[in-house]
């Protein structure tokens, strides 16, 4: 197989990759994440509703009747079920729900609640902290993996791919306004098992040459190692791919943001193991002597 | 790395039929205790309902309080002590004493035998924590003090609950305790918790005391609403009979105003209490009070003695059968709050169910189809293990009676497409390793020793990952983790056990062959 120079690409990839950052990050800071009821509070209802009996408009406009604050009505898979969120949760009356239940039977007809979630405000900054305090954990779990298994350099070019990847699709997020809710935080955290393990294999192998070749500088070994194990790259984010596509595409509306977030970070890993980790080797000077040195003690 | 002993053929071969019959034994109705385990299904593929209550634990201090500062008047009045000036606020309690008997109320108080402030060895604590200032004591819960309190409390809440769920008679309710305030109620099946909610909703304190016009009434008096808010009355304080009393409560049809009423039956002693108060009281108006709301305020006719009578109050059927429901199962400590509800209707569980099982197949096809689009042979050798692997995986789920959510099958599928990644592993390093060994055994050895480290690392990763899920995760997330956790392990399993010893068979076979993989 001809080999690809991917090296020849590293700093226009890292452009790039810096841009994407730093445009995440702004818009994590201003725009912010639209965070769903796991971690806002709130009431979320799916409805069905008899065929074509309801649009989204009339829809909207019998909650915005029932005084429930800012109401949010969305489509949810096909014509006839829709998500309605709103501020208020009143999860101690009892009648809550079957009172708007029958205020909205009056209006648009037979409705089905397939799904009410009522969480309340103290619950919600629960799931938000224990869900910041998970992806912590996480990436300092890794941090101290990597720390264990390679020496420093190899290290700081994982975590540096990593953060790369959680923000990046954080900032997809933030960008098309998609909700982040429990499982996008599950999602989150396998990006950053799927991201490590895409960098490890990468490392493994420079590692592996490192020894093997004294007189390759790294910026060629980086390339060497890259194009030997390219096509073990291709094939996992393939067949993981596909098989998060047919979450996506097959899965139910539920999974939807769950596997777009996946398929996001099983993309940005699988560059960021390439076009992030190594540069970061060459950056900071690897060679024989990193790894020897290592060995000795 | 190619070498098998039989007896670990044998034991591989073994491991996995009785993984996957596991496994098969959730489609297949099974008549024996010990293989008949099942995956539970999570709320959100079944159908059903998830409360998480909160316990306000306020009253039950305030409580705790009052019936303190009556113990400790008593206590010090035994020890010719004199005590005073008693104030009770939040969290604690302030009196006085006499300058002369201040320290040795101190040494009482601070006594590890004391039998008014218990020392609590296994916490190192008293029940209370006090300040002393000059003759002043300040008496506030202490930290294990407040703990004990709070679980004392909430098992006797979660007892109720229980109860009540019972009562209602829903399919399988799982009641737990979280943290020590916390009771998590899971229903499943049941798509329309309004009822429940109602009848965790309320606290069922029930009392029995008379309507006074006398304000200056010994025990003294406050003005409570009617349940309807029609209007207000002025109660006497004293309770001549709490639900506590009640042995049994039924709906009933009243022969003569053809009501709707909660008759009650009450024990020895309430019957003995309801026929004193009863007869002194012919001509009063005796309220029947639920948490602190009358239901109603029928004059007392004649005394009743019979330890048996019956509550009105514009019942309907369904509310007398709830009341009397509420009074048999007796009165939480304190009021409970419903902090959290998360509801899925039956069908969109069987939707999210098809849906599920649907990305699983076409998911497993596409991967299957491209691995032997890669491999040939070698990718049927990796499609075995994926498929003992789906196997195995499903079958230690059943095996521990793991619940499998809508995100556990996520990913499951989602190790579906992992699965591989260990497999292409090795044979990308084969093929390398063919390429200057010419021996294919000798290369295909080395080929599984020099990617296994890779391997461990890359799944140990996503390991970390899972591990960290199922701590910190809830629910659907928790099945997720589950998953992917078990997903790692059932991999390895397959990829170094079965589709090692394919290959194995497959290349001492075929070692003639030209170009092997």
């Amino acid at each position: 197989m001809r080999e690809i120079s991917f090296n020849k690409f590293y700093k226009s990839f890292n452009i790039l990759s810096i841009v994407l950052i730093i445009t995440s990050l702004i818009l994590l800071a201003f725009k912010g994440l639209n965070y769903g009821v796991d971690f806002k509070g709130g009431t979320l209802i799916e409805l069905r509703t008899d065929l074509n009996s309801a649009n989204i408009k009339k829809i909207r406009d019998s909650f915005n009747q029932l005084n429930l604050g800012d109401v949010s009505v969305k489509n949810f898979g096909n014509d006839t079920d829709f998500i309605i969120k709103f501020e208020k949760q009143n999860s101690n009356d009892p009648k809550f729900i079957d009172n708007i239940k029958t205020k909205l039977s009056g209006s648009i007809g037979t409705v089905d609640f397939r799904r009410v979630e009522n969480v309340g405000p103290k619950v919600s900054a629960e799931l938000l902290q224990s869900g910041i305090i998970a992806i912590a954990l996480s990436l300092a779990a890794m941090l101290l993996y990597i720390w264990i298994r390679f020496e420093w350099q190899f290290s700081l070019g994982a975590i540096v791919a990593l953060f790369h990847d959680v923000i990046i699709t954080l900032g997809v997020f933030s960008l098309f306004s998609l909700e982040i809710n429990l499982s996008i935080v599950a999602a989150v955290l396998t990006i950053v098992g799927y991201s490590m393990n895409d960098t490890v294999v990468i490392f493994d192998r420079v590692r592996e040459n490192l020894r093997k070749y004294s007189d390759i500088k790294i910026f060629e070994l980086t390339n060497i190692s890259i194009n030997q194990t390219l096509s073990r790259t291709i094939i996992t984010s393939a067949t993981t791919l596909l098989a998060l596509l047919s979450i996506f595409i097959f899965g139910g509306e539920i999974l939807k943001g769950f596997s777009l977030a996946m398929i996001l970070g099983v993309i940005f890993g699988t560059y960021s193991s390439i076009y992030i980790a190594n540069p970061i080797l060459v950056v900071l000077k690897v060679s024989q002597r990193t790894i020897v040195k290592e060995d000795k003690d | 790395m190619l070498y098998f002993s039989k007896l670990r053929i044998f034991s591989v071969i073994i491991f996995t039929l009785i993984l996957s019959y596991f496994s098969l034994s959730n489609f297949f109705k099974i008549d024996d205790n010990f293989f008949s385990k099942n995956i539970k299904l999570g709320l959100d593929l079944q159908g059903g309902s998830y409360l998480l209550l909160e316990i306000d634990n306020k009253p039950v201090i305030t409580q705790k309080l009052q019936n303190k500062v009556m113990e400790l008047k008593n206590f010090f009045k035994d020890k010719n002590i004199i005590t005073r000036n008693y104030t009770v606020d939040d969290n604690s309690i302030i009196f006085d004493t006499t300058p002369d008997k201040s320290d040795e109320l101190n040494n009482i108080l601070d006594d590890d035998e004391s039998e008014i402030n218990p020392y609590y060895q296994q916490y190192k604590s008293h029940e209370f924590d006090f300040v002393k200032n000059q003759d002043s004591f300040k008496l506030t819960l202490s930290k294990y003090g407040l703990v004990l309190l709070k679980n004392a409390s909430l098992d006797q809440a979660i007892e109720i609950v229980r109860r009540r769920v019972d009562e209602v008679g829903t399919n399988e309710p799982n009641i737990l305790k979280r943290g020590n305030d916390r009771i998590l109620v899971e229903l499943p099946g049941l798509d329309d918790p309004g009822r429940i909610k109602s009848l965790l909703g309320k606290t069922a304190n029930l009392t029995f005391q008379f309507i006074t016009q006398n304000t200056e009434e010994s025990f003294g008096t406050e003005k409570l609403e009617f349940e309807d808010g029609s209007e207000n009355a002025i109660v006497s304080k004293r309770i001549i009979l709490s639900g506590d009393n009640l042995v049994d409560a039924k709906p009933s049809m009243n022969s003569q105003t053809n009501e709707t009423v909660v008759s009650f039956t009450l024990d020895r002693v309430g019957a003995k209490k309801f026929g004193r108060a009863t007869s002194t009281g012919v001509g009063k108006r005796l309220a029947i009070i639920l948490d602190g709301k009358i239901i109603s305020a029928p004059s007392v006719r004649e005394p009743i003695i019979g330890g048996s009578g019956q509550i009105s109050g514009d019942f309907t059927f369904q509310s007398a059968t709830d009341l009397a429901l509420l009074l048999r199962s007796g009165a939480l400590p304190a009021p409970l709050n419903i902090i959290e509800e998360r509801t899925v209707g039956p069908d969109l569980g069987q939707d999210s169910i098809d849906a599920g099982i649907m990305s699983l197949i076409i998911g497993f096809i596409l991967v299957v189809l491209f691995m032997i689009y890669k491999y040939r042979v070698f990718g049927v050798i990796a499609n075995l293990a994926l498929i003992s692997n789906l196997f195995l995986l499903v079958g230690v789920l059943t095996l521990f009676e793991a619940t499998l959510t809508l995100p556990g099958i996520a990913g499951i599928i989602l190790t579906v497409g992992m699965a591989v990644d260990a497999n292409v592993l090795i044979f990308e390093r084969i093929k390398e390793e063919i390429k200057s060994e010419r021996n294919p055994i000798i290369a295909f050895d080395s080929g599984y020793t020099k990617s296994r480290t890779t391997i461990l690392d890359a799944n140990i990763t996503t390991l970390i990952a899972a591990v960290i899920l199922f701590f910190m995760g809830s629910g659907p997330i928790k099945g997720f983790s589950i998953t992917l956790g078990v997903g790692i392990l059932t991999t390895l399993f397959s990829v170094y056990f079965i589709a090692r010893l394919f290959t194995a068979f497959y290349v001492i076979k075929n070692k003639e062959k030209e170009s092997l993989i």
